[in-house]
């Protein structure tokens, strides 16, 4: 869909960093219309976090432009500062103030946005009000930190991890929050590398490996992307020497079958045909079957199918 | 969606008439005293620590009444003769008594009749105590035998304010306290925050960096006057230690003292990241002036060859400059030197702060 240039969001052209021993970004392009929640996705050393970074103005590149909103950071830092909001990954805000405090000092920096009160009934900490932010949980020092990211009412709002190392109930509560904000119509960012994450939140997602965006698109076109809709995870007992690859990829409605840690996961087409073809194989060779799992297709197998590794593998 | 209209309700722009409690520099500076009040451990080394060690040093110190020397005489009229002196605690002893106490430490001196109507000074020559009492039991002796001075002597004894230990002490310990509080005051806070990626987060926000390290230029000004109120205060009502210079004229040493050891504390912390490196380079910085500035005992006992080192550092500049205004109303005018030392490090550090200062 061809866009004019007033209404992307974000628009990077050829970005490039390096560290000392590494290259964090390199030349990446990447266009987020205005309204979009775009999910940077990715493991650990990806580029995903100095990506987000260029585009809040707190790493410089070495190559490339970024545009947000149609301004630049060598033109309109001041003006981009007021609009944007910033979560990053691990700050810590300071213990000793209360929540009303924090969100006071940041609501002073900015020109407009909602008063103090109406940041803190949205992230719902109305009765921490008063609370130490040292005395806070993880989940409500996360919201708190979301609150200072919108306090200046932003129309760009960058998150960088917001659920990592959450609970599952303060992730659902951060989620909660995000999904308030897209119905609002303003433009996010926001880096993971949880699966579920991108795929409950995000209309579009990059997939980034080594610094470059290596899969572009809805989290269903992605995993339309890969051919098969269903995963089957299985393992045998005894020495596999009875069972090679080929013999399973030519099973009906079997895309392309991965031999890991001992066992096998293969990507399926249609799983009301490949798993009876599965069985048969196996008896038909006396193997026995000691484990068997299907799910469906998520962004990890999508992410395992182009790089041959997980999302988590450190 | 009825949350989503409530949500797009509350994010509409406003922009109410902002309050003076709003401005972002009086928020950044009433975070600086929040953070300041609400750590008891800084308070405590900031207000309570000098008052406590001025009271203690102030105790050890106190002026006591002359000392009396204890000493033994063997005899009657000896010990007649030397009980004259009121500044000698005369026994009487026989001889192997008086050596026994001599021995044990009891009596410093012991005072002998000797042949042909002489006395003998038995004491140890090293002890400074011996050589006191040998002085005072002889004049007492020549006395009683009819000596008179060739020269007329009249004593004239110095035991007002402002000659004591304690008044030499509480500009010290101002001194000290005014290092203390801008290093780790400014040092601390900045790294801490450094650590906690919270610089990072103040600077991806519209915050003006200039304000923030205004803030902490705001809350060192009031926080100063409390520190310098607190111990001075305190050496007067408690010690009446004189402040005998112009107290403006002090207020502005403090304010130039605090300034300068502020700029040493922001040059520390401009690129640290830990807070034990910030502690090892802070007392690193700190340590020699404590020893070497006259906090407890005059700079000039050190030699001479050091006394260039000794003069240049700014605690010692602060010290001499509060003592000479203290106990001597000395005025800003006769403290020229002190102030160039104070005002030199001042812009050294704070510029080369500014230049070496990260963010991240």
């Amino acid at each position: 869909m061809p866009t004019t240039p007033n209404q992307l969001a974000v628009c990077v052209r050829g970005l490039r960093k390096a560290y000392s021993d590494v290259v964090a970004v390199d030349h990446l392009d990447l266009e987020v219309g205005a309204g979009e929640c775009f999910g940077l996705l990715g493991p650990n050393g990806a580029g995903k976090t100095t990506t987000i970074e260029i585009c809040e103005g707190l790493l410089s590149p070495d190559g490339g432009t970024v545009e947000l909103l149609g301004l630049t950071w060598e033109r309109d830092a001041a003006e981009l500062r007021q609009r944007l909001g910033v979560q990053l990954q691990e700050t810590q805000l300071s213990e000793k103030l209360t929540v009303e405090e924090t969100i006071r000092l940041f609501r002073s920096f900015y020109r407009r946005g909602p008063a103090v009160g109406e940041v803190i009934a949205m992230v719902q900490l109305e009765e921490k009000r008063g609370s130490r932010v040292g005395a806070l949980s993880g989940g409500q020092k996360q919201r708190l930190a979301m609150a200072c990211a919108l306090v200046g009412d932003p129309d760009l709002l960058f998150l960088d991890e917001p659920t990592t190392g959450l609970d599952p109930q303060a992730r659902r509560q951060v989620w909660d929050l995000i999904e308030h904000f897209k119905t609002t119509g303003r433009t996010i960012i926001l880096t993971t590398h949880y699966m579920d994450e991108a795929e409950r939140l995000c209309g579009r997602v990059a997939i980034m490996d080594h610094g470059k965006v290596i899969s572009l698109g809805t989290p269903r076109e992605l995993i339309a992307s890969i051919g098969a809709e269903h995963m089957v995870q299985f393992a045998i007992d005894g020495n596999t020497n009875g069972l090679n690859l080929q013999a399973l990829e030519k099973l009906e409605g079997v895309r392309v079958v991965r031999c890991e840690n001992g066992g096998y996961e293969l990507q399926v087409t249609e799983l009301h045909r490949a798993v009876p073809a599965i069985f048969d194989e196996l008896a038909r060779r006396g193997i026995p079957l000691t484990e068997l799992r299907t799910h469906s297709a998520t962004l990890e197998d999508v992410f395992v199918s182009l790089t041959g590794r997980h999302l988590r593998d450190e | 969606m009825s949350d989503g209209t409530l949500l797009a309700h509350q994010l509409r722009p406003v922009t109410h008439g902002r309050r003076l409690s709003d401005h972002s520099l009086v928020q950044l500076t009433l975070v600086r005293f929040r953070e300041f009040l609400r750590e008891p451990e800084a308070v405590f080394w900031v207000f309570v620590f000098p008052i406590l060690l001025a009271t203690g040093l102030g105790i050890a110190f106190r002026n006591r009444p002359a000392d009396v020397v204890k000493i033994g005489a063997v005899g009657p009229q000896l010990a007649a003769a030397l009980q004259a002196d009121k500044s000698l605690a005369v026994e009487t002893l026989d001889r192997s008594a008086a050596e026994q106490a001599l021995r044990a430490g009891r009596i410093v001196l012991l005072v002998l009749p000797s042949a042909g109507g002489g006395v003998t000074y038995r004491y140890d020559d090293t002890n400074p105590d011996a050589r006191t009492a040998r002085l005072l039991a002889d004049h007492a002796v020549q006395r009683a035998a009819g000596a008179r001075e060739a020269v007329a002597a009249t004593e004239d004894l110095v035991r007002e304010p402002g000659s004591r230990y304690i008044d030499f002490l509480v500009p010290g310990l101002l001194g000290m306290n005014l290092m203390g509080s801008g290093i780790w005051g400014l040092g601390f806070t900045i790294v801490d925050a450094r650590r906690k990626k919270l610089l990072k987060r103040l600077i991806a926000s519209p915050m003006s960096r200039s304000q923030y390290l205004l803030s902490f230029l705001l809350s060192r000004l009031t926080m100063l006057s409390l520190e310098v109120l607190c111990v001075v205060g305190f050496g007067v009502l408690v010690f009446r230690v004189p402040v005998r210079g112009p107290i403006w004229e002090l207020a502005v040493l403090c304010l130039v003292a605090s300034l300068s050891f502020s700029a040493l504390g922001l040059l520390i912390a401009s690129r640290v990241r830990t807070i034990e490196a910030a502690s090892g380079l802070m007392n690193f910085v700190m340590l020699p002036m404590w020893i070497f500035s006259g906090v407890f005992f005059s700079a000039d006992r050190f030699p001479a060859a050091f006394q260039p080192f000794v003069r240049a550092l700014p605690l010692t500049a602060a010290i001499d400059g509060l003592r000479a205004s203290m106990l001597q109303g000395a005025g800003l005018s006769q403290l020229g030197r002190q102030l160039a030392v104070l005002t030199g490090w001042l812009v050294v550090c704070f510029f080369t702060a500014l230049k070496l200062f990260r963010w991240r």
